[in-house]
C-alpha cells in the first residue's frame, strides 16, 4: 500500500488559534491509489488539518510535500492547481446553476471567446459516464438528490485537481444504497491511482473502504495504522484516549407508569399534510423513545407538542388543565425544554458565548426585565460547563469555535437551566463523537431517574433499546404503534416500523386504535 | 459589561476621531479654540457635537435595528413627517408638551409600522422601510400642504437652538438619548436578547424569546429617534421642510452605525460606538468645509477618509495587526491575505 515516495506527506503541522492549538506537529501521509480515513472526536483536529492540506487555513509551522515537491497552498484555488481537491460534507456546489455549468463554473469551454453550452454539456456528460451517472447535464442541480450532487462535487474535484481527493463526511446525508454506489466510485478513483482522504464518524464504513487509517485526537496523531488487523475495539480506545468500558445497552426495567404522575398529555392533536392526529401521555421519570424513518412525522410530532406548529384539532392539558401553544414561548413557560434536529440553524446562537447560550432561554423565560446578574450567569454556565463536561477554554468563547458535540452539550445545558419538566430531544446524537455520545446516553438516563419526562427522537435503535422505557413508533407521518418497557430490541423497533409501512395510507380510521393494536402485536 | 471592555471595544473609532481632529486643528489654527458668550460655549468642536445631533440621535435606534439584522431605511422620511406634524400641531394652537407628546408618538407609529412588516410579514427590512422612505415624505407634503410651513413658539425653537448648561440643547439631547438607551438595553436583558435575534433568529424564537415583539419594540425605537430628530431639524429652522428634512440622513445613520463599528450582520452592538461614528462623520464634514476645498470635492474627500476608516477596521486589518504585535518563528515568508489586501489599500 504505503510506497517508498508517498503523493501527499505533512511534516511537522502545527496551528493555533487565539493562542488555543487546534493542530500540534501532527504528521501525515497519503500514498497514491490509497483510500485513507482520517478519525477522531469532534475537535480533534480533523478539519482543521484536511483545511490546512487544502490552503483554505494557514499552517502556523511544519512542511507539506506533493510528489516530493515541497508545496505550499496559498488558497483553494491554488491547491486544486497543484492537484489536491476536496469534497465538503456541505456540497459546495451553485443548485441554481445546472449541472454541466457546476462542472465547468470558472473554466468554461469557450468558443469565439464566448461560452460554448454545447461543448461544455457534452464533456460534462461524458465525466460523468465515467462515474456511472446518465443524467440530463442541463438540468439545475437541485432538482437531483444529495447522492447526485455529492458525485457531481467529485467529478468536478477530480477533473479540476487529479491527484488527491479530500472528501469530509461525505456519507452523512446518504442512504445505504447511496454510500455503496458512492464508495464504488471511490474504487474506481483509487484504481486510477488517486489518493483520497476520507473523513467520517461510521466505523463500519472505515472497515469497508479504508486501506489505512490516521487516528487524531486533540490536535495530536495518535497513529496511522493499516485497517487489517486493526481491532475496532483499539481503534476506539486510541480515538478517545481510554479503555473503553462495554457499552451497556440493556433495556429499562418496565416500569407502571400508569401510576405516576402525568406531566402533559396530548389528546388527538395533529396538523393536516404534516402528521396525522395522535395520543400521547407523557408520565414523570419516563423516557419516550420516537422511532421512524426519515419523513415519517418524527420531528413534526415535536413541533406540534413545542408549539413550533400549530395542531388543526385535538386537546393538549398541563398538570390536567387544557392549554394551546401558539409559540414555543408558551410551552416553555409550562415546563418544556425541546433541543433541535438542526443544531446549527435551530440550536446554537453562534456569536454569543458558552455563557450566554447556556442562560438564553432561562434569561428569555424570565423576561427582559429580570436580568441574571453577571455572577449568576456565570454561575449557572460554569455548572453545566463541569456538569456536562463541556470543552471550551473560556466560558466567555464563541459557541462556534465548539466542536459539534460540546455545542450540542451546550444546548442541553440551556435546557437543563431552565428545569423543564418535559425535555423534548430531537436527535441529540446526530453528528457527534463517541465520547460526547455515550455522555448524552447517560444524562438521559440520570434525567429520567430525576423524574424529568423526556421524549426522545432517534434513528439509532441501538440507542433507543439503551434508554428508552417505552418506543412510539412512527411511519408514513402516522403514529403507527408502541412498543413497552421488556419489548425493545432493536429487532421489534425495525418490524414494527416496516408493518406500519406496510399498511395503506388510506386507511386511517381509528388512530388511537392502531396505536393499541400495534402495541399489543408487538408484545 | 466592565468599564475597560467598553472602553477596549470603541477604542478604535476614538482613535479615528482623534485622528480627523488633529488633521482639523492642522488646517484650521483655531478649531479647537472654546469661547464663552452669552451663556453659552461656542467653537467649532462645539458646532460638530451641534450639527452631527441629527444623525447621532438617528444612529441610536439605527444600530438597535442593525442589531436585529434589520436596517431601516426610512428614518429620514419619518424625521420630515414629524417635523411636520409638530409644527402643524404648534401653528394651530396646541400646547408645547402635547405637541412634543403627539409628534414622538407619530415617530414611534411610523417605527411599528415598519416592525410590523418585518415582524410578522416576514418582509425583509430594507424592503419594508423601502415603503416608508417613498411614501413618507408625500405623507409630509400632505401635512404642510406643499410649503414651507414655519412658526415662532419660543418653547419649540428652544429644542432646536436652545442651551443648558452652556451647551446646546441638541447636544444634550443625542447624549442623554444615547446614555439611556444603552442603560435600558445594557441593564436588562434587551442587549442580549437583541444580538441573540440579530445572529439566529430562528434559534432564538426556539429558546422561547418573543422575536416578534422584540422586532417591534428595536423599529418602534428607531421611529421615536427619528421623531426626536426631526423635532431638532425643524426647530433649527423654525419651520417644517418636507422636502429637505433629513434627505439622505438614513444613509449617514447607517454610516455613523457601520464605522462605529458595528456589523450589518447584526449580532454584537454598541450604541457608544455609533455615536462616536456620528461625531466622526460630523468632524469629516467639519473639516472639508474649514480647510476651503472646492465643494465639488466634498463628497468624494468625505469618502476616501471614510473608506480608510473602514480598512483600518476591517477583520482583514485585524489579522495583520495581529500578525504584526506577536509574530512567532514562523517558517511561512508568503504574506496573508491580509497583508496582501492592505497592500493593495494602499495603492
Amino acid at each position: 500500500m504505503a510506497r517508498s515516495e508517498p503523493l501527499l506527506r505533512a511534516e511537522g503541522v502545527t496551528k493555533e488559534f487565539f493562542g488555543v492549538t487546534a493542530l500540534s506537529n501532527v504528521d501525515f501521509e497519503l500514498a497514491a491509489g490509497e483510500i485513507h480515513a482520517l478519525v477522531g472526536e469532534n475537535g480533534a483536529g480533523k478539519s482543521t488539518l484536511i483545511k490546512i492540506l487544502t490552503g483554505a487555513y494557514r499552517r502556523d509551522r511544519g512542511k507539506i510535500t506533493l510528489e516530493g515537491e515541497p508545496v505550499d497552498p496559498a488558497d483553494v484555488k491554488d491547491a486544486q492547481k497543484l492537484g489536491i481537491g476536496t469534497v465538503y460534507q456541505e456540497v459546495n456546489l451553485l443548485p441554481n446553476l445546472t449541472v454541466a455549468e457546476n462542472l465547468f463554473l470558472g473554466r468554461e469551454p469557450k468558443r469565439f471567446g464566448l461560452t460554448s453550452h454545447r461543448e461544455a454539456n457534452r464533456r460534462s456528460r461524458e465525466i460523468l459516464s465515467q462515474y456511472g451517472l446518465d443524467i440530463d447535464v442541463t438540468a439545475v442541480l437541485a432538482t437531483y438528490s444529495v447522492a447526485v450532487r455529492q458525485i457531481v462535487a467529485i467529478a468536478r474535484a477530480v477533473d479540476l485537481s487529479g491527484k488527491v481527493l479530500i472528501l469530509d463526511e461525505p456519507t452523512a446525508s446518504l442512504d445505504a444504497a447511496e454510500v455503496t454506489r458512492l464508495f464504488a466510485i471511490l474504487e474506481g478513483l483509487k484504481a486510477r491511482g488517486l489518493g483520497i482522504v476520507f473523513i467520517t464518524h461510521f466505523f463500519d464504513q472505515v472497515y469497508r473502504i479504508a486501506d489505512r487509517v490516521t487516528i487524531l485526537r486533540n490536535g495530536q496523531k495518535v497513529a496511522t495504522r493499516p485497517i487489517e488487523g486493526l481491532e475496532r475495539l483499539e481503534l476506539v480506545s486510541m480515538m478517545l484516549g481510554r479503555e473503553l468500558k462495554e457499552q451497556e445497552a440493556h433495556a429499562a426495567e418496565p416500569v407502571d407508569y400508569s401510576r405516576k404522575p402525568v406531566i402533559a398529555s396530548f389528546q388527538g392533536i395533529g396538523k393536516r399534510g404534516r402528521i396525522a392526529p395522535f395520543d400521547l401521555t407523557m408520565h414523570a421519570g419516563e423516557v419516550v423513545g420516537v422511532a421512524g424513518l426519515l419523513g415519517s412525522g418524527r420531528t413534526e410530532t415535536a413541533e406540534l407538542m413545542f408549539g413550533i406548529a400549530q395542531p388543526d384539532e385535538g386537546r393538549i392539558s398541563v398538570d390536567g388543565s387544557p392549554v394551546s401553544f401558539s409559540s414555543p414561548r408558551e410551552a416553555i413557560r409550562h415546563g418544556f425544554g425541546f433541543c433541535p434536529e438542526d443544531r446549527k440553524l435551530d440550536g446554537i446562537v453562534e456569536d454569543l458565548s458558552v455563557r450566554e447560550n447556556v442562560i438564553l432561554a432561562l434569561q428569555a423565560r424570565r423576561g427582559w426585565a429580570k436580568p441574571l446578574s453577571r455572577k449568576e450567569q456565570e454561575e449557572i454556565a460554569d455548572r453545566y460547563i463541569a456538569a456536562l463536561d463541556i470543552r471550551t477554554s473560556d466560558r466567555e468563547k464563541p459557541i462556534k469555535f465548539l466542536s459539534g458535540g460540546n455545542q450540542q452539550k451546550v444546548i442541553l445545558a440551556r435546557w437543563l437551566a431552565t428545569d423543564p419538566r418535559l425535555l423534548i430531544l430531537d436527535e441529540p446524537t446526530r453528528g457527534i463523537d463517541v465520547g460526547a455520545h455515550a455522555e448524552i446516553i447517560r444524562l438521559i438516563g440520570e434525567l429520567r431517574e430525576r423524574g424529568m419526562s423526556l421524549l426522545v427522537i432517534s434513528s439509532e435503535l441501538e440507542e433507543l433499546v439503551a434508554y428508552a422505557t417505552r418506543v412510539r413508533v412512527l411511519a408514513d407521518r402516522r403514529h403507527t404503534g408502541e412498543l413497552e418497557a421488556g419489548a425493545i430490541t432493536p429487532d421489534t423497533i425495525m418490524r414494527a416500523i416496516a408493518a406500519g409501512e406496510d399498511e395503506t395510507p388510506g386507511d386511517r380510521g381509528g388512530q388511537g386504535r392502531a396505536t393499541e393494536i400495534m402495541a399489543e402485536g408487538a408484545a | 459589561m466592565t468599564m475597560p471592555a467598553t472602553l477596549k471595544r470603541v477604542l478604535p473609532q476614538l482613535i479615528a476621531l482623534l485622528v480627523i481632529l488633529a488633521l482639523n486643528t492642522a488646517i484650521a489654527p483655531g478649531f479647537l479654540d472654546i469661547a464663552y458668550a452669552n451663556g453659552r460655549l461656542y467653537g467649532s468642536l462645539i458646532d460638530i457635537l451641534n450639527r452631527g445631533a441629527p444623525v447621532a440621535l438617528l444612529a441610536i435606534g439605527m444600530t438597535l435595528v442593525i442589531a436585529t439584522r434589520g436596517i431601516d431605511l426610512s428614518v429620514g422620511a419619518v424625521m420630515a413627517i414629524c417635523g411636520a406634524v409638530a409644527a402643524a400641531l404648534i401653528t394651530s394652537d396646541h400646547s408645547l408638551p402635547a405637541t412634543i407628546l403627539m409628534t414622538l408618538g407619530v415617530g414611534i407609529l411610523c417605527g411599528l409600522w415598519n416592525g410590523a412588516l418585518v415582524a410578522f410579514l416576514g418582509i425583509q427590512p430594507i424592503i419594508a422601510t423601502l415603503i416608508l422612505m417613498v411614501a413618507g415624505r408625500g405623507i409630509a407634503q400632505l401635512i404642510t400642504e406643499g410649503v414651507i410651513l414655519t412658526f415662532n413658539v419660543p418653547g419649540l425653537i428652544f429644542v432646536g437652538s436652545g442651551s443648558v448648561f452652556g451647551l446646546p440643547f441638541p447636544v444634550i439631547l443625542w447624549v442623554v438619548l444615547g446614555i439611556a438607551a444603552t442603560l435600558i438595553f445594557r441593564t436588562t436583558a434587551l442587549g442580549l436578547l437583541v444580538e441573540a435575534i440579530g445572529i439566529n433568529r430562528r434559534a432564538s424564537a426556539l429558546a422561547g424569546i418573543g422575536t416578534s415583539a422584540l422586532l417591534l419594540a428595536v423599529y418602534a425605537a428607531s421611529g421615536l429617534c427619528a421623531a426626536v430628530a426631526g423635532i431638532v431639524a425643524a426647530a433649527d429652522i423654525r419651520g417644517a421642510d418636507a422636502n429637505n428634512a433629513g434627505l439622505w440622513l438614513e444613509l449617514d445613520a447607517i454610516l455613523a452605525v457601520v464605522v462605529g463599528g458595528n456589523s450589518l450582520m447584526g449580532g454584537r452592538f454598541s450604541i457608544a460606538g455609533s455615536l462616536i461614528g456620528a461625531m466622526i462623520i460630523q468632524s469629516v464634514n467639519t473639516g472639508i468645509l474649514l480647510a476651503g476645498f472646492p465643494p465639488e470635492f466634498n463628497l468624494v474627500i468625505k469618502a476616501a477618509i471614510i473608506v480608510v476608516i473602514l480598512v483600518v477596521q476591517s477583520p482583514a486589518s485585524h489579522t495583520l495587526f495581529a500578525f504584526v504585535k506577536n509574530r512567532p518563528g514562523r517558517t511561512i515568508g508568503a504574506p496573508t491575505p491580509a497583508a496582501k489586501t492592505k497592500e493593495e489599500a494602499a495603492r
